[in-house]
């Protein structure tokens, strides 16, 4: 089968891209784009290391084809800071060293903004459940739960 | 119980983290991120037997596939090098072995043990050629539980493999690699003096690092057989000796770059991919890339031993404790050298005790070769210590610290394995876990509350570090430690106080192996204290420069000129009568002075600090289902001195959730033909963010004297508190004492049919 041509749209710019059809969208984003600051831990949808955002929907990039992103609106870590300017979430993360080898960072980052549009201020328990599918093995989450509580608490003050 | 006597600007704060930016933004290159021109991708044919012979491979089909460049089988590779153990990680490593687990030889030793590996130009081809491997296995009876492994008439892994450390030398092969004994005293004049003495078996299961960054290199090998290789590890040095060795290669010809590392844990402390990606390149001439997937993690990478242990302790009605035997027994997988040294000397090191004997065996058995995981060994060893002294306390109707305290090891206590401790915080982590507000707190229904003690060594061992004074007055730090978990950090803060200038001013590279004098590996909890001592050794080596420069500029002798704050002074008011001149005035006129200024260390470090941690653990037990949560936590530990307190609480938080993790859900769970059941995280599951709790941490600070700022190593201790911590909770809420991890629901739900009565003992 030749290679699919899809049109799309990753951090606010138009990109078009070819690639076989079984490929994955993580793969595609990785391998043929070269943005490698979405990572990949498992292939099958249970670590979160590959969070990003399709279409305003928080997905894992390995459980969709990059066929499937054909007039879809990509968003990856690479866009997450505006410029020079970290996202609050970014500061946050490395203030309170809510990070310790950084490998799943990129995909707690993606996941918890997304929670943080939905809700501007969750309990706890709802951010320990929202991120329940992303998988830190170094931090035992508490400071990563923190630092996402304090910037809704500090947004939600500005 | 902080020492609060000395005021740093730079040590014990929480500044940003060097590589910070890099990895919240997705710029950080990990292992699988490199891209070369011309890349071809490899990958791996696994055994799908847990023992068999391979009686011949065919790669033609493969071989012959449009896109595939090259394919290898073990008669590739040079011959293994001899069987010649030496310490080369956490755990001591022989090279024949090594090279015999990257690719088999004659037999397949376990279910996703590699026995052929082709490059393609692209994964799906290489996919796809794997398939075509045509492989003849004769089935072999395999063994995979560690009491049937040590039967006399278990399937054999090795036919030359004899028990060592029995005398006289056995006249048969055996799966026992190695019997060893630790003992003082008289063990059975202290049980008889005991007024209680409690003996108990307990098993542990294997459970995977959990890394999430899955194993990954690419190989370049130039036309004169260098190998350049870019690859997640915890040591570049690490992957240069074992490759050279396995490629029989000299190692001057090999350099690794450092990648960043997506956690480690002690899984990252040998190599898998790395020479079979070499000898691709090497045989294609092009760059080749292999990544694990997250099954051949599991299936053929890591984990830390199962372990099967016997433990029995005696005391007299005042908690004194008189006796303690311990007889272990841990999994190495499928080639020896399991953690079981230090299981055997770290079951009792928390406690004086003079009666000891402890008897520990390495057994081989059909699972993947296991690697370091945090505190290799002490874990399983500790774990079933901690639960029989929590039971005598509960017998001996003593409170479970008291008990701890009453035996504790203190500064002079000469411990059952050898040394003499000098200063050490465990009865200040006693001291501080009583007084925590968590361990008055009430406790709700089918609550329970449970404490446990851990121990470390920690290490040094050899370590370089560079720094180099630029000509604006910043500073570059050049180690050779991958940064695991802030390390950059730490370093980087280390060397802003020493240099006295501001910690901003400072870039901390972590080169590759080319570019700085050798160092260990990341592991064992050493870099922040040997590699430390190696960058404050290299920081004072530039300090005398700068001091020789400004007696030059003020024409009076160097030993005239002290260094205070970041800048040159007079030493007194016989040197004369100068300006301070700052660190930038200085190195703006090096071109004058004498040229480039810098300071260089190469140690061999000694003197690390042992770590002891307590920890406090509630736990709700729901009694239809049987599932555990784990509600309140704390945990307590001498970390020396904190040098960047964000990252050393980091280290205590994660070591306790992968302890929960061991404690409660994680296991490897084998089919009756030794197949691997549960190669993925949705089945082999560790814990997410809500199954736990906060995790607070007291950080207690008895300073190592033997290093400048006090630091010990903090990384492993936090995870051998927990398993014993969450045990003796369920204890407290169940009046069950389980004995075999992981204590998951069915578990839980058969020892309350049990009646849910406390063990006779």
């Amino acid at each position: 089968m030749p290679r699919q041509h899809v049109t799309t749209e990753v951090n606010g710019e138009p990109q078009d891209f070819l690639c076989e059809p079984q490929e994955t969208l993580l793969d595609v984003l990785r391998d043929e784009l070269h943005l490698t600051g979405t990572k990949e831990g498992c292939s099958s949808g249970d670590c979160g290391a590959c969070s990003i955002m399709v279409d305003g929907r928080l997905v894992c990039a390995c459980l969709m084809f990059g066929v499937e992103a054909q007039g879809k609106t990509i968003e990856t870590i690479e866009g997450m800071a505006e410029g020079d300017k970290l996202h609050p979430l970014q500061t946050k993360f490395l203030e309170e060293a809510a990070l310790q080898c950084g490998f799943c960072t990129p995909g707690f980052l993606v996941a918890a903004k997304a929670l943080l549009e939905r809700n501007s201020d969750p309990t706890e328990t709802e951010v320990r459940y929202w991120l329940a599918g992303n998988l830190c093995r170094c931090t035992g989450y508490d400071k990563i739960v923190r630092a996402v509580m304090d910037v809704a608490a500090e947004t939600r003050e500005t | 119980m902080k020492n609060e006597t000395q005021e740093f600007k730079w040590v014990g704060k929480r500044p940003i983290r060097p590589d910070g930016v890099d990895k919240v933004t997705g710029r950080a290159k990990f292992g699988a991120d490199m891209h070369l021109p011309g890349m071809l991708i490899g990958r791996v044919l696994r055994s799908p037997h847990a023992h068999a012979r391979i009686r011949s491979i065919d790669t033609t089909k493969a071989a012959s596939l449009p896109g595939v460049k090259a394919v290898v089988t073990g008669s590739d590779f040079p011959p293994p090098p001899p069987p010649v153990w030496q310490a080369a990680g956490e755990v001591p490593v022989n090279f024949r072995d090594l090279a015999r687990n990257v690719m088999a030889r004659d037999k397949a030793l376990y279910d996703g043990h590699a026995v052929a590996a082709v490059a393609a130009t692209s994964a799906a081809i290489a996919e796809e050629a794997i398939d075509l491997i045509e492989v003849d296995y004769e089935v072999l009876p395999h063994v995979i539980d560690v009491k049937a492994a040590m039967k006399p008439d278990a399937p054999l892994l090795h036919d030359d493999l004899f028990t060592d450390g029995v005398s006289p030398k056995p006249d048969k092969p055996s799966n026992i690699a190695k019997r060893m004994e630790f003992a003082v005293g008289d063990i059975e004049a202290g049980f008889s003096k005991a007024d209680v003495v409690i003996e108990r078996e307990f098993t542990t299961k294997p459970v995977h690092q959990g890394y999430i960054e899955p194993h990954a290199c690419v190989v370049d090998s130039s036309e004169d057989g260098r190998l350049f290789i870019h690859c997640s590890s915890q040591g570049q040095f690490m992957v240069r000796q074992f490759c050279a060795r396995v490629l029989d290669v000299e190692i001057s010809k090999v350099t690794v770059v450092p990648a960043e590392i997506g956690g480690g844990f002690g899984g990252k402390t040998t190599v898998y991919l790395e020479p079979t990606a070499g000898l691709l390149s090497r045989i294609t001439g092009r760059p080749v890339k292999m990544v694990m997937s997250r099954t051949e993690v599991f299936r053929a990478s890591g984990p830390t031993s199962g372990g099967a242990t016997k433990i029995k302790i005696g005391a007299t009605k005042d908690g004194t404790i008189t006796a303690a035997q311990a007889t272990l027994a841990y999994q190495a997988g499928a080639f020896p050298g399991s953690p079981i040294g230090p299981g055997c000397m770290c079951a009792f090191a928390p406690y004086n005790i003079q009666n000891v004997n402890v008897v520990g065996h390495d057994v081989v058995v059909n699972r993947p070769k296991v690697a370091a995981y945090r505190a290799p060994g002490a874990p399983i060893s500790e774990f079933g210590v901690e639960c029989v002294i929590d039971e005598i306390a509960e017998k001996l109707s003593i409170d479970p610290i008291a008990l701890r305290e009453k035996n504790a090891a203190r500064q002079g206590t000469k411990a059952y394995y050898g040394p003499t401790f000098g200063p050490i915080g465990f009865v200040e982590t006693l001291e501080a876990a009583k007084q925590h507000p968590h361990y008055s707190a009430p406790l709700g229904e089918n609550q329970g509350r449970g404490v446990a003690s851990g121990f470390w060594f920690n290490i040094g061992g050899d370590s370089s570090a560079s720094v180099h004074i630029n000509e604006d007055g910043t500073a570059t730090v050049i180690e050779g430690n991958p940064d695991i978990g802030g390390s950059r950090a730490s370093l980087a803060q280390m060397a802003a106080e020493v240099l006295g200038i501001d910690y901003d001013k400072i870039r901390i590279t972590v080169a590759d192996t080319s570019s700085v004098g050798y160092n260990f590996l990341t592991g064992g909890s050493r870099v922040t204290f040997a590699s430390g001592k190696a960058v404050i050794e290299a920081a004072n080596g530039a300090i005398s420069e700068l001091c020789a420069r400004a007696a030059k500029l003020w024409e009076i002798d160097a030993d005239a000129v002290e260094w205070v704050d970041g800048e040159a002074r007079p030493a007194g008011d016989n040197a004369g009568d100068f300006e301070p001149m700052p660190l930038s005035t200085i190195a703006g006129a090096s071109g004058k002075t004498g040229g480039p200024i810098s300071g260089h260390a190469s140690l061999n470090v000694k003197g690390a600090g042992p770590g002891f941690g307590t920890h406090i653990c509630d736990v709700e037990v729901d009694q239809e289902t049987g599932r555990v949560s784990v509600i309140r936590y704390t945990a307590v530990q001498d970390v020396g001195r904190a040098i960047h307190p964000g990252y050393v609480e980091g280290q205590l938080q994660g070591g306790v959730a992968q302890g929960v993790g061991w404690a409660l859900n994680e296991e490897y769970i084998y089919d009756k033909d030794g197949r691997l059941d549960n190669p993925g995280f949705l089945d082999y599951r560790v814990p997410v963010a809500s199954d736990l709790p906060m995790i607070d941490t007291v950080l207690v600070e008895v300073p190592n004297p033997n290093h400048p700022y006090g630091v010990r190593g903090v990384g492993e201790v936090p995870i051998i508190p927990p398993m014993a911590a969450v045990a003796n909770a369920i204890s407290d809420a169940l009046g069950v004492r389980l004995k075999d991890l992981p204590m998951s629901p069915p578990k839980v739900l058969a020892s309350l049919s049990n009646g849910g009565s406390r063990t006779p003992s």
